[in-house]
């Protein structure tokens, strides 16, 4: 199998029957006693598009546009199509998704089944805010349609719903107007943890994306220094983004160590642009920088790795991310990519939806067996302590109680899978 | 008034979508033609916001004749492509007894295409330019166990096309014949892929270009010329030996 059949972080093997859909018309065949699951773009870490022994419902022809409404930024497309695509159509017009992940390549089915979160969230909430309306095929055949008004109970929980209510076949998206394919803003170093909330604190009400990068290695009086980016979209022109790489093999070794790690980190933080007012980015490079580097988690070798995202609500967020900062940097494992940011007010219908009012997490980790497990599960009990959650589009390991004491809306949620449907997380946390 | 025209004849196959929204992307007018209505009128759809000038749907089914196809055709005018890109896998075991399922294949593989290429390739040389553009396949090179009839269909369609180049040489109009190796597309869902299939929107380049070089056969990818040479090499002997 391919390397997208096992998740984003690579950590799976599954065997799994795959039926590639031709286009929203096609009617999957669902056996009775089987169980299926859709699957967009693979980029979820960890078992959420997985279905082991089990069948996937392959969306990634499931890629027409089928109308536009360029006046009110109004797009309806078939759930394959990914928003890289989206993009490409919708930027010249002057419009853009109105929330994005760290990567384009991702399904609007896939991107409303996990509510993905942008660098915006304090300003315009999650993907799922901005779906006016989504087609719904079930196992016993039938399409629903379902928005606000129509089948509201059903929409709340496909938003967010890890694949489990049924396929998503098409969705009209509100998309947002912007000035031009540029970005301009702010890069800001700042020293440590308080920092950063402070960096935070002044920047949410005036720029529309914000962000941080920390240095995951740094202790003591420097334990969450690291650089904070804020920028809004701009006209004009922007520094073409950089030249497209792509990581052909995985080596047997990854070159990614303690080592290597606290050099990147310490060499990241003093670079000259880490700091630097009146910045401008193409908007790939502000958006997408790892989209550049094609296959960049075959880099953790073939053991593939782990990502941990966790969000802590406002009034636990600092203690609580101090504790996991120095954990990580004690424990010398921790990622190039460790980034915090701070969540608005803005509720999307979603009843499984991660984002909420508070501060998250998010880093990568090589997997080195129990060593990375047993500092996982560390980083979930800071978590759970302070009334968090984690990100289950980023999970391979969470345990079933931080899950039902992070999602209280479970048990609601329960009532709306579609009964062919199910996936290898569904499984993990259902009979652990 | 001067955008590229282009009619597709099986609209709704992967390899003539993925060459639609190349012509899409440049602007062009595109027709599309298939038996399956609303398939065809979301690729329609799709191909407009995708930057298609103009995109018109037309009826058009392999197993009736062509006549209601060119008739709707002359109310809109010729184009300066025609990609003719239908098929069909049958179930070889079955057309190996049962001969409703060989005239089937035939019909669709064959001799829907050879009325398509006549009355079609006539209509370009009477405008005076243009380009007829037919998918074949590598598996009309040499007939083997597993899918002699669709392979002879296919070597049909090449021989034909052959002959056809021939005396439109000199009119303007050139015939190309495409001779795909393997792709994954819904026509080959049920097979194990590995590393000599390829996507669609591959095929696709090399059709586009292949009709803009003038070109009179492509194989795509380019590699399946010699290894499709190296198969009609192999002498009968020995290949009625093998199970290929
Ligand atoms: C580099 C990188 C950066 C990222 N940054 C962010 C970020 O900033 N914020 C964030 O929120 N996430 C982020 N992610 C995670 C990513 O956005 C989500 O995992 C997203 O869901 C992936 O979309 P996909 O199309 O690959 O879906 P898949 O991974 O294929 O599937 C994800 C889930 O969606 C379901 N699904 C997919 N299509 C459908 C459908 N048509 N109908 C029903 N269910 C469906 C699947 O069953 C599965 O449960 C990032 C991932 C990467 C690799
Ligand atoms: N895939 C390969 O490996 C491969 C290799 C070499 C050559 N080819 C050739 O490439 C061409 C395109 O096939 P594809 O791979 O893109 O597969 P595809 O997506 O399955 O397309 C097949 C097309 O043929 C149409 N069709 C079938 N029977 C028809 C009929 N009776 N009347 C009208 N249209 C009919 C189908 O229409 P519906 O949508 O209505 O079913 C569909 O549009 C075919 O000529 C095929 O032989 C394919």
């Amino acid at each position: 199998m391919s390397a997208a059949a096992q998740g984003w972080g690579r950590l799976l093997h599954p065997r799994e029957a795959v039926q590639t859909l031709r286009d929203r018309f096609e009617q999957p065949r669902f056996a009775p006693g089987e169980h299926y699951l859709a699957r967009g773009q693979s980029r979820s870490y960890g078992d959420v598009a997985v279905n082991d022994g089990g069948h996937i419902l392959d969306t990634r022809r499931l890629d027409r546009f089928i109308a536009f409404d360029a006046q009110q930024g109004l797009l309806e497309c078939e759930a394959g199509l990914t928003l890289g695509e989206i993009i490409a159509l919708c930027l010249p017009q002057g419009w853009f998704p109105a929330v994005t992940p760290g990567t384009q390549q991702v399904s609007v089915g896939g991107a409303i089944a996990c509510d993905v979160h942008g660098k915006n969230h304090h300003r315009a909430g999650s993907f799922g805010c901005h779906v006016q309306s989504l087609k719904l095929l079930r196992s016993d055949g039938r399409v629903r349609h379902c928005s606000a008004q129509e089948n509201p109970a059903l929409f709340a929980a496909t938003i967010g719903g890890l694949g489990l209510t049924g396929l998503i076949l098409s969705a009209c998206i509100r998309l947002q107007r912007v000035a031009g394919a540029a970005m301009q803003g702010d890069s800001l170093r700042f020293a440590n943890l308080a920092e950063y909330f402070a960096l935070e604190a002044e920047s949410a009400p005036h720029w529309p994306y914000t962000v941080a990068w920390v240095d995951c290695s740094a202790r003591g009086a420097a334990l969450g220094r690291g650089v904070f980016e804020r920028a809004r979209h701009a006209a004009g022109a922007a520094p073409a983004p950089p030249r497209a790489l792509r990581l052909f093999f995985t080596p047997p070794l990854s070159p990614l160590n303690a080592l290597s790690l606290r050099a990147f980190n310490t060499l990241y933080y003093h670079r000259p642009g880490a700091q630097r007012s009146a910045q401008r980015w193409h908007w790939q490079s502000f958006f997408y920088p790892l989209d550049r580097i094609a296959h960049w988690n075959r880099l953790y070798g073939p053991r593939g790795f782990y990502q941990f995202q966790c969000l802590v609500p406002p009034a636990q967020a600092r203690a609580a991310i101090a504790q996991m900062l120095e954990l990580i940097a004690a424990s010398g494992q921790g990622s190039f990519l460790a980034v915090l940011k701070t969540f608005g007010g803005l509720r999307s219908p979603g009843l499984l939806s991660f984002p909420a009012p508070g501060t998250t997490l998010a880093l990568d980790f090589a997997n080195r067996g129990a060593r990375t497990t047993a500092l996982l599960a560390q980083l979930e009990a800071i978590a759970l302590a302070a009334g968090g959650r984690l990100y289950a589009a980023k999970d391979a390991c969470m345990s079933a109680e931080s899950f039902r004491r992070g999602y209280p809306a479970l048990g609601d949620f329960t009532q709306h899978i579609d009964p062919a449907f199910s996936s290898s997380f569904w499984r993990r946390l259902e009979h652990s | 008034m001067n955008e590229l025209r282009v009619l597709i004849i099986g609209a709704t196959s992967a390899i003539a979508q993925a060459c639609a929204r190349i012509w899409a992307a440049r602007g062009a007018q595109l027709l599309l033609a298939a038996r399956d209505a609303p398939r065809g009128e979301a690729i329609a759809a799709d191909l407009r916001l995708r930057g298609a000038a103009a995109v018109h749907c037309l009826r058009y089914d392999a197993g009736l004749p062509p006549q209601s196809l060119l008739d709707a055709l002359s109310g809109i005018g010729m184009p300066d492509i025609v990609l003719i890109a239908h098929g069909s896998l049958p179930d070889q075991a079955r057309c190996e007894h049962a001969l409703e399922a060989l005239h089937e294949a035939y019909r669709i593989n064959a001799l829907s295409v050879l009325e398509l290429a006549t009355l079609l390739g006539e209509a370009l040389r009477a405008q005076g330019h243009g380009t007829l553009a037919v998918i074949g396949s590598v598996a009309g090179d040499r007939g083997r166990a597993s899918n002699y009839v669709y392979g002879s269909a296919k070597a049909a369609v090449a021989a034909f096309l052959s002959g056809l180049r021939q005396r439109l040489h000199g009119s303007g109009v050139n015939v190309l014949t495409i001779k795909p190796g393997f792709v994954d597309t819904p026509m080959t869902r049920d097979f194990a892929k590995n590393a000599l299939w390829a996507q669609p929107e591959t095929i696709a380049a090399g059709i586009v270009r292949a009709i803009e070089q003038g070109r009179a056969v492509v194989y795509l990818p380019g590699w399946w010329r010699w290894l499709m040479l190296l198969i009609r090499l192999i002498p009968e002997p020995l290949f009625r030996r093998l199970r290929l």
